[in-house]
């Protein structure tokens, strides 16, 4: 895999959509969230990629997010749709909403 | 062999359970590989790796149990908390490592509880180790899912004012919740308080104990 982009860094409040890649290896970006929007909750800083860390590479540290979702934006049939997940998401997982 | 009965039955009542006498399987054998290479170059002794292990077994929620009666107690503690759990466990002692911890405060309106969907990520530096369930693909697949069907079979049922806050654990934060203080326990002291707390309560599934 080549160098990523690193997106821009986004705001508490900004409305986000996790990209619908599907890559091999070491992600930590739940695949029930990949291709879903929600509104980024608290900026978490600069974190080292654990895609290219689980492998022993170098990495440049991305910008972690905790991203809110709403049930009712997840899953059809939502319990109660306004209830809440939050996860935590790379940079490069996301692009603007 | 004296219980060669397949429904023998132990003194207890209970069937025997089979040794688990099976291959290692590849990631065991490369633990004690990489274990035994450690020890070999002089990297670790096995007393300084027993020693650790000890170290993770002593953990225990009582911690995490602290941390809320002093939040419960100290509303500037409680503020410092929310801004940054991991500090604020420092400032009261406790060895938490590299853990980066977040404090979510459940309120009247709204109620948290923590999941790693992913695997079985857990504060364990102030909870100690998680429960068994915390790390089944069951509860991990259905908190992000149906969350209040999970909690009711916990017995916890939320009223529909209450809106539910899922926490999946995912990257490099680690997450405790904050329980609601039972009502009439103001006058008890801070250990009387954190008597109260349990470790279901603080992963979200419960609620603290009445006095």
């Amino acid at each position: 895999m080549g160098p990523r982009r690193v997106a821009e860094i986004f705001a508490p409040g900004a409305r986000v959509k996790v990209r619908a890649m599907m890559p091999p290896g070491h992600v930590r970006t739940p695949a029930y969230l990949r291709g879903h929007i929600g509104a980024v909750e608290r900026v978490l800083g600069p974190f080292p990629n654990p895609e290219e860390l689980a492998y022993g590479r170098d990495s440049a540290p991305l910008q972690l997010y905790r991203v809110r979702f709403r049930l009712g934006d997840l899953w059809d049939g939502a319990e109660a749709p306004e209830d809440t997940l939050d996860a935590e998401i790379y940079a490069h997982w996301l692009e603007p909403a | 062999m004296p219980h060669d009965h397949h429904d023998h039955l132990s003194p207890s009542g209970h069937p025997y359970r089979a040794d688990q006498d099976g291959p290692l399987s590849y990631w065991q054998a490369m633990e004690i590989a990489v274990r035994e290479l450690l020890v070999e170059k002089g990297v670790t002794t096995p007393a300084a790796i027993h020693a650790q292990i000890e170290a993770m077994d002593a953990r225990s929620p009582a911690n995490g149990a602290a941390l809320v009666a002093r939040a419960w107690t100290d509303p500037d503690f409680k503020a410092r908390v929310l801004a940054d759990a991991s500090a604020a466990s420092k400032e009261m002692g406790f060895d938490i490592g590299p853990l980066k911890l977040i404090a979510v405060e459940n309120t009247e309106n709204v109620h948290n509880v923590i999941v790693c969907t992913l695997c079985s990520c857990y504060p364990r530096n102030l909870l100690g180790l998680p429960p068994d369930w915390y790390k089944s693909r069951e509860y991990r697949s259905r908190t992000v899912r149906e969350p209040r069907r999970v909690l009711a079979e916990f017995g916890l049922d939320l009223p529909n004012g209450v809106t539910v806050r899922v926490h999946d654990s995912t990257a490099d934060m680690r997450y405790v919740v904050i329980p609601r203080q039972p009502e009439g326990t103001e006058a008890l002291s801070e250990a009387e308080l954190a008597a109260l707390v349990t470790r279901d309560s603080m992963i979200g599934v419960g609620v603290t104990r009445q006095p």
